[in-house]
């Protein structure tokens, strides 16, 4: 069973970037990802490098975990570097590869791209890795809060939020046990071509589909009996607050921040 | 005072529809247990989603606490009547057993310290506190049961309904369910309905309401019901072993005095008639 919970890969060390306030880090993640398009030279990438190992060192999340996370993204970032190697042209050519000429420029955008496709995901992949489904709801409920003023359903769409993830284990569940059921009639969903594979989900997804529906109307009277009506006065057992960790760790980054900006180039 | 009272209520769904209940008329005392029973089909989950106002009659009336039963108040009245359901999973709202419990509190605007004593004492009182961070899918079919439970005691209701809610539980959480309310419901004197259409589970009541394809076929007391053996089994419903046990032994000429309700007492009336011999 819980295997199948790899949603969001939270990893539970209990350091003190998972005790900070999930709208914190959702705001310093969401301005880092902005101003790392700024950075253009050594001092400002180094910056910005040294910042996200520092969240990746304090975050006590092991390395071997982060990196086997990352896997699927190795490739990209791979990829990403050898395609400007042999697009780029600019700089001065290095040397011959097989009839192509590496220039230098290419070499080092390839490095520089790669280097920022790499501390994003790093960084934003912290956030799920240090950050619980719930508490990221929370604060994106939160920080929607503003567009409430334009009639925004922010109440409601952290309600389903919060919903969705409480009934993903079971839906889960329900799929293998549905699946186990349509197998032992005779469906097979491992081999033969990839069309009959896919005709084979049908037999899997009308029961799936059928109970979803079934559940979500009986959850609808259950919360109905238990008072819910919409988020008019309603208060919250979760409560978000912004401590002293969380207000050194925005100083932290805005100090970091701006250092990069003051020194890249500017011609 | 009656927690509850049904005056002629009759329902269908559609104007055009046939009747689900006709003419139902019964009380439930404030800190009593009455037990409704019935087969599928009889009208009886339709009586509990009338009793906080998931559904309005066609015709009569409801009262809770002697206060009719309207669109204005079902507010009011939800706070006072909760409900417990079948199924575990389609109940549990919340992402943790805390958060579940909280629901009902946060719904009704409670301000967040008075939430944690509420929640930390109607936890302690199904027994449930050592759980309180579990998430749903690490509990037992009874377990989430009892979670449902604290979080209608939370809301401190007057009347608790259980609708089938132990049918999708083993025995033993089944087990587990009962002895709860019961030991709630004598500490703290509030009305408990359970909705059932096992006869088993009718006789810990104190009195049991039979329905009938939509109609109060009886209402009675469970020591009486068990001896209306043939009747039940025309309305679909199983006679408890014990019961079943009993009526054999009176046909073989065993002289049983009293009609027994559960294994202990058939055991007691047998030893004590084995030694007055």
């Amino acid at each position: 069973m819980n295997n199948l919970l790899i949603v969001g890969q939270y990893v539970p060390t209990n350091s003190i970037v998972h005790r900070m306030d999930p709208r914190v880090k959702m705001l310093i993640i969401f301005f880092y990802v902005i101003f790392i398009f700024f950075a253009n030279n050594v001092i400002s990438y180094s910056l910005f490098t040294l910042f996200a190992l520092g969240s990746t060192i304090l975050t006590k999340v092991p390395w071997r975990f982060i990196v086997k996370g990352l896997t699927p993204v190795w490739f990209l970032i791979v990829f990403t570097f050898i395609l400007h190697l042999f697009v780029t042209r600019e700089g001065s050519v290095l040397f011959n590869l097989f009839g192509l000429q590496i220039y230098s420029g290419a070499l080092e955008q390839g490095a520089v791209i790669s280097l920022r496709f790499f501390l994003l995901i790093l960084l934003t992949s912290l956030l799920t890795l240090t950050t619980t489904p719930i508490e990221i709801t929370d604060a994106v409920e939160s920080l929607l809060g503003p567009l409430r003023r334009f009639k925004f359903p922010v109440h409601e769409l952290a309600l389903m939020m919060s919903i969705s993830l409480r009934f993903i284990p079971t839906l889960l569940q329900e799929t293998e046990k549905i699946s186990n059921a349509q197998a032992s009639r005779g469906v097979d969903f491992r081999t033969g071509p990839f069309r009959e594979r896919v005709r084979a989900v049908i037999p899997l997804l009308v029961p799936l589909f059928v109970s979803a529906f079934k559940r979500a109307e009986e959850l609808a009277m259950a919360m109905e009996a238990r008072g819910y009506r919409g988020g008019e006065g309603r208060t919250k057992l979760r409560e978000l607050r912004v401590v002293k960790r969380d207000v050194a760790a925005l100083v932290c980054f805005i100090v970091i921040a701006a250092a990069a900006l003051i020194t890249r180039d500017y011609s | 005072m009656h927690a509850i009272e049904f005056r002629n209520v009759s329902f269908r769904y559609e104007e055009d529809q046939p009747y689900v209940l006709r003419n139902v008329s019964f009380q439930v005392e404030t800190g009593e247990w009455l037990a409704i029973i019935g087969h599928n089909g009889s009208g009886k989950s339709t009586i509990a989603k009338l009793m906080n106002g998931l559904l309005f009659p066609s015709e009569g009336e409801i009262f809770i606490n002697d206060i009719p039963l309207t669109e204005e108040n079902i507010w009011e009245i939800r706070s006072q009547v909760g409900m417990v359901f079948q199924n575990p999973d389609n109940q549990f709202v919340g992402t943790t057993v805390r958060d579940d419990v909280a629901f009902g509190l946060e719904n009704r605007g409670v301000p967040r310290a008075e939430m944690m004593e509420r929640i930390t004492s109607s936890l302690e009182q199904v027994r449930m506190h050592d759980y309180l961070l579990h998430e749903p899918y690490r509990l037992s079919g009874g377990q989430k049961q009892r979670v449902a439970i604290a979080g209608v005691l939370a809301i401190s209701p007057r009347v608790i309904i259980l609708d089938e809610a132990t049918a999708m539980l083993d025995p033993l959480g089944r087990k587990e369910i009962l002895d709860t309310v019961h030991r709630v419901q004598a500490e703290q004197q509030i009305g408990l309905i359970t909705i059932t259409h096992d006869l088993n589970e009718v006789m810990q009541a104190e009195r049991v309401l039979v329905m009938n394809d939509g109609e109060v076929w009886m209402t009675t007391v469970p020591r009486e019901l068990v001896k209306k053996q043939t009747e039940l089994q025309q309305i679909g419903l199983d006679v408890p072993f014990v019961s079943q046990l009993a009526h054999a032994l009176q046909k073989l000429g065993v002289p049983l005095t009293e009609e027994p309700i559960d294994h202990e007492e058939l055991l007691d009336t047998l030893w004590t008639l084995h030694s007055r011999k």
